[in-house]
């Protein structure tokens, strides 16, 4: 009896809140948009049996977004962005976690604290503070105008290029805190086994570190890489209105047009795009918990 | 024996400075006499006493406050059912879609649960204010919870457990004198993490909110999709202050209490 309630507070808690939720998603996104409240028209009945039910499915909203252009494009270039920041937050990421892993013994706890006080700090004040960095006036551009490399300001700020650092920026904890748990594991007498067999370092860098931390590479990058993909403040606060990312289209539509039914669309879809490295994170972290025990 | 080499000296140095840096400079500017956030003008707590003269501004940092307090409270409960559920409940029917639906809140789009909890909102006739945040924000937090949670469960002796239960003890008790205080630190953690989650949360208070209840995060947004503001900047301040503080805090207690434990463990061993 309390097993059974301990295991159905939660589940119901998620099935109401978690699951329903997102099968009223895709039915809102094959309903018709209308001007009412709530705005959109259903499109079917549950009661009236199933093959009823297929025969109604209207996916008039998915037409629409294979043939309006801005949602491909913004769904291609969600995905240009989030690759792309995911492997400068990788590259910028890596280094980090390799000096930490290698740092002395009583160092790390305060390392470890340093790479998670940001995380811990409000996500909206940590890109705000990029806003006064890189606009004309900011202070990047007095500084680059004062140490005379450029000789007029940088346009930054509401380009793509400060969406790059927002992400790298605001993600970069959760990159270094998987690979500097996999290097910290990693036996340091391997490295030198290797270069007592006459490895460079570089290459027994290469041939040994990177293969060992590739766990924590992994997860890294997908820890960036899903959130990315339906990043709205950092666009909408960096970018510029060239700046095409899949969730502030899903806002706009939402919010300024009040298509309910199309922003339904473009949650599934985007949604049926992350399954993919979703479930690949999740197949990573299971191989990496079993790899522990 | 490692060695710290030059390359990691510097690749700490500037990550850090990085990390920091953006964050001083936001520091620094809120003590600006200036309006502009650019040009330093002299040491000033003018923005500080506008600050604290806007009653917009308070009256949403008390609505955050209160969402995130009962949506953490209730998150950490059901979250730390959820993850005794999945570390010790063996099978059950449902399983894989439990598990499923604790880790996909995780990693899914901000903008398609706020999307997905304002659509059943509406399709159930709730009012949005304050209670539709919280359970929005309760919802997802259980998950992270969860977690935390789960991962300590995992790492500790059950044995310790099962000799409770051997020695007369009831499961409540057995869970109540047992597991809950060596799982403690790990529930607290989960509240700390829960109730900053919610702190932080634009894009779900966006849309599980209604006129009637406006949060720090969509004051804060409004206000700084037009510009800098230095007002902004004071208030920003204050929030990473306040976490700095809460999280060195954090960090010593639980360090102490990890070396109690030790010790507490290393004495049973040698008791026996």
């Amino acid at each position: 009896m309390r097993r059974f309630f301990l295991i159905a507070v939660p589940y119901a808690w998620l099935l109401a809140l978690f699951l329903v939720p997102f099968l009223i998603v895709l039915k809102i996104s094959l309903s018709d948009a209308a001007i009412a409240l709530p705005p959109y028209v259903p499109q079917f009945e549950w009661s009236e049996g199933i093959r009823a039910f297929v025969s109604q499915l209207d996916l008039e909203n998915f037409t629409w977004l294979i043939e309006d252009d801005l949602y491909w494009k913004a769904y291609l270039s969600s995905l240009q962005i989030a690759a792309t920041s995911t492997v400068l937050t990788l590259m910028v990421g890596y280094p980090i976690a390799y000096g930490m892993a290698r740092a002395p013994q009583e160092w790390r706890p305060t390392l470890m604290m340093l790479v998670i006080l940001p995380f811990w700090t409000s996500f909206l004040i940590r890109v705000y503070a990029w806003k006064g960095i890189l606009s004309n006036e900011g202070f990047l551009n007095q500084f680059l105008l004062w140490t005379g490399v450029i000789s007029e300001p940088l346009q930054i700020l509401n380009t793509t290029t400060a969406v790059y650092i927002g992400i790298v920026y605001t993600y970069l904890p959760f990159m270094i805190l998987p690979i500097y748990a996999a290097l910290e594991r990693m036996d340091d007498s391997l490295n030198e086994a290797a270069e007592d067999l006459g490895c460079s370092r570089l290459s027994a860098f290469w041939l040994v570190t990177i293969p060992l931390s590739k766990g924590g590479i992994i997860a890294g990058c997908f820890l960036v890489f899903i959130p990315a993909m339906g990043e709205f403040v950092i666009p909408s606060l960096l970018g510029g209105s060239d700046t095409l990312m899949i969730g502030k289209v899903l806002w706009e539509e939402f919010f300024s047009n009040r298509d309910w039914p199309v922003a339904s669309a473009v949650a599934v879809i985007l949604l049926l795009i992350l399954v993919v490295p979703i479930v690949l994170f999740q197949r990573n972290q299971q191989k990496e918990q079993e790899g522990e025990t | 024996m490692k060695r710290l080499s030059a390359f990691n000296v510097v690749s700490l140095t500037l990550g850090f400075a990085f990390l920091y840096i953006p964050m001083l400079i936001l520091i620094l500017f809120s003590f600006n006499e200036s309006k502009l956030v650019t040009v330093w003008a002299g040491f000033s707590t003018k923005w500080y006493g506008e600050l604290m003269q806007n009653e917009a501004m308070l009256d949403a940092a008390w609505v955050t406050i209160k969402v995130a307090v009962m949506s953490s409270t209730i998150a950490t409960v059901l979250g730390t059912m959820a993850a005794y559920v999945l570390v010790r409940s063996g099978r059950f029917l449902g399983r894989t879609l439990f598990s499923g639906m604790i880790y996909a809140p995780l990693v899914m789009p901000e903008v398609i649960t706020g999307l997905s909890l304002l659509l059943l909102f509406i399709g159930i006739g709730l009012d949005r204010g304050v209670l539709t945040i919280v359970l929005a924000h309760t919802t997802f937090a259980m998950c992270y919870v969860s977690v935390v949670v789960s991962s300590r469960l995992a790492t500790f002796d059950q044995s310790l457990e099962e000799a409770a239960l051997d020695l007369g003890c009831s499961q409540a008790q057995a869970f109540r004198l047992v597991t809950l205080p060596i799982i403690a630190p790990a529930v607290v953690s989960g509240w700390l993490l829960a109730f900053t989650l919610s702190l932080d949360d634009l894009v779900i208070a966006s849309f599980t909110t209604g006129p009637a209840a406006t949060t720090l995060p969509i004051k804060i947004f409004s206000a700084v999709r037009l510009g800098v503001s230095p007002e902004i900047n004071a208030l920003s301040t204050l929030m990473i202050g306040v976490v700095t503080v809460g999280v060195i805090c954090a960090s010593l207690v639980s360090k102490r209490a990890l070396v109690k434990q030790q010790k507490e463990e290393q004495q049973a061993v040698h008791a026996t």
